[in-house]
């Protein structure tokens, strides 16, 4: 349904979207997954024709978004990050006139209204002005307008941003719920909700695709380490990273940046590293007698069960270390 | 077709459910009320809307750009652009509904102010001819200022910078004749062609501005010129292709 064939889009010399490629097939809900300033939001633009990308090609269903850009809207129902609503209109009117804009008849108008109304809970608010209405009820207005011309394609841009909990969990039920019946492309910088609401997530981070398979598999692939947390003392040189290298088993041994600060106020001499083993390999077991062997103190070995923000951090740092 | 009609009807009736309008309107009426009283109300004066016409020509300047500052620049604000611009409608289609709807508006102005006309006819006699030419170089006069409105209103998405950058375009072509007096040659005469309505010596009463100078003053002296339709008509069509040429402009970008 999309199509986006190694698209790059720049802003002035500053490059938003870096050479990416993917393609959402019929029916396919996927999550776009990435810290604030990744370019979901630029790369969701593109998908909706608003600005043009600097290279590459982007097709939905089959029509090119620059060149049939008219053909592409009709199939496309967006909501933006920032809800778009004329604040001064009622509900009704302006869905009403959101129909109108894509040229619906007002027959057909008329028809869908009512139905639309009720699937997104807005029946009591049908006539009061889009101005008084709480976030989350913007929310579904913004969400009503976009699938109320039963667009094949949904695009959606941060849908539960700025809305309280409870409302973020209805919101949600209501995209899984429409996400039954069209082609989605969800951005999220939330995991929970990317992992509950799509089977396929791509992440992306500084314009580049990262990532790109079910929540899952996702957590599985790299979840193929096993990562410890310890700190030492009686280190003289800094060779403590090469001999962790040196055992087989071990992927990975680094200083712990994060841990350093709050680790050395409180014992001078503990260094806290971070080293990634293979898995079931007994790693705490060999690394311990390595680091008694060396004649190192050992003040901490901490086994770490890996969490899906973890693994969005891991993925989105090592790709800012490989720059 | 269709959507310019959608985009003007739902732009008009914005235009009614806010108080902008009135205030407009009420302000129109009272100066060019203003302007008519004082062109009228001396003994032997002659019976005729050079005064209203002196004053409208010169309110507008300001009203125009005030009525067309929220219609581009709020879209921007509220990102209802964004919809708009994915949504399977032209850019020349939204800047042309709102165009209409603004010229609407003003059309309505100029009508409310008919009872001016019907007060020279009740007390005096005043010559058709000048007046109908007057309404209708005043009705071309205000297309332009509108677009140049809508220009300003493109620019940015607040109000008002679009406000003022409106009024300083249409101040600037209307004095221009402050350059072209002092200079002479051909260069005088190119920047002679490009004033656009009546000078500051508006608050001349003698001459009420239209008497002289601007693409204005034939149609206040009854004299329909085919330069001065063609002036007013290109002078809109350069700025609503200019609107529409910013909004497309974030596909260079």
């Amino acid at each position: 349904m999309i199509k986006i064939e190694h698209m790059s889009k720049n802003y002035g010399p500053y490059p938003a979207v870096i050479d990416i490629s993917f393609e959402v097939l019929k029916g396919e809900i996927i999550g776009f997954l990435g810290p604030n300033g990744a370019g979901k939001t630029t790369t969701m633009r593109v998908v909706t024709g608003f600005t043009p990308p600097s290279d590459g090609e982007v097709t939905v269903g089959g029509y090119n978004v620059v060149s049939h850009s008219l053909e592409v809207r009709k199939h496309i129902g967006y909501l933006p990050e920032t809800v778009p609503l004329y604040l001064d209109m009622t509900v009704t009117d302006y869905l009403r006139y959101m129909g109108e804009i894509r040229g619906m008849s007002s027959k057909w108008v008329n028809e869908r209204l009512p139905k639309i109304i009720e699937m997104v809970r807005l029946g009591d608010y049908r006539n009061t002005l889009v101005g008084r209405l709480s976030k989350g009820y913007r929310q579904r207005t913004g969400i009503a307008q976009a699938i109320l011309h039963d667009p094949e394609v949904l695009i959606m841009d941060e849908p539960t941003i700025g809305i309280d909990p409870i409302q973020v969990v209805e919101t949600r039920e209501l995209i899984s719920d429409l996400g039954q019946e069209h082609t989605m492309l969800l951005s999220s910088h939330i995991l929970p909700e990317v992992s509950a609401i799509c089977k396929r997530v791509l992440v992306i981070n500084d314009g580049r695709i990262v990532a790109d398979d079910k929540p899952e598999s996702l957590s599985d692939k790299l979840q193929t380490f096993e990562r410890i947390e310890l700190s030492i003392t009686n280190e003289k040189n800094s060779d403590f990273i090469s001999k962790m290298r040196d055992i087989s088993i071990v992927i990975d041994a680094r200083s712990d940046q994060r841990a350093s600060k709050i680790q050395r106020s409180q014992r001078e001499n503990s260094i806290p590293y971070i080293v990634d083993a293979k898995p079931n390999s007994k790693a705490s077991e060999l690394i311990s007698k390595t680091i008694i062997e060396n004649g190192w103190g050992l003040t901490n070995l901490t086994p770490l069960p890996m969490t899906l923000e973890e693994i969005f951090l891991e993925l989105t740092t090592e790709e800012e270390l490989g720059e | 077709m269709k959507f310019i009609s959608i985009i003007a009807l739902k732009e008009i009736r914005t235009y009614f459910a806010s108080p902008m309008a009135y205030v407009v309107a009420a302000a129109f009426l009272a100066i060019t009320g203003f302007f008519f009283v004082a062109s009228v109300s001396d003994a032997f004066a002659e019976a005729s809307i050079r005064g209203y016409l002196a004053g409208a020509v010169f309110f507008m300047i300001f009203m125009s750009p005030a009525l067309t500052m929220r219609l581009i620049a709020e879209e921007q604000k509220l990102g209802t652009l964004e919809l708009l611009l994915t949504s399977p409608l032209r850019e020349f289609e939204v800047i042309l509904g709102k165009f209409i709807a603004a010229f609407f508006m003003i059309f309505i102005m100029i009508l409310l102010s008919f009872f001016f006309i019907l007060i020279l006819f009740v007390y005096g006699d005043p010559d058709l001819g000048p007046i109908l030419s007057g309404l209708l170089g005043l009705l071309l006069y205000a297309s332009a200022t509108l677009a140049v409105g809508l220009f300003s209103s493109a620019l940015s998405s607040n109000q008002i910078v679009g406000l003022v950058v409106g009024s300083g375009i249409l101040t600037a072509l209307t004095i221009i004749d402050f350059i072209s007096d002092r200079i002479t040659g051909t260069a005088a005469k190119v920047l002679d062609s490009f004033q656009l309505g009546a000078s500051f010596s508006v608050f001349d009463l003698d001459s009420l501005g239209v008497a002289e100078g601007g693409h204005f003053a034939d149609f206040a002296r009854g004299i329909i010129s085919m330069t001065d339709i063609v002036y007013y008509v290109s002078v809109t069509a350069i700025f609503l292709v200019l609107t529409t040429l910013v909004l497309e402009s974030r596909r260079w970008r």
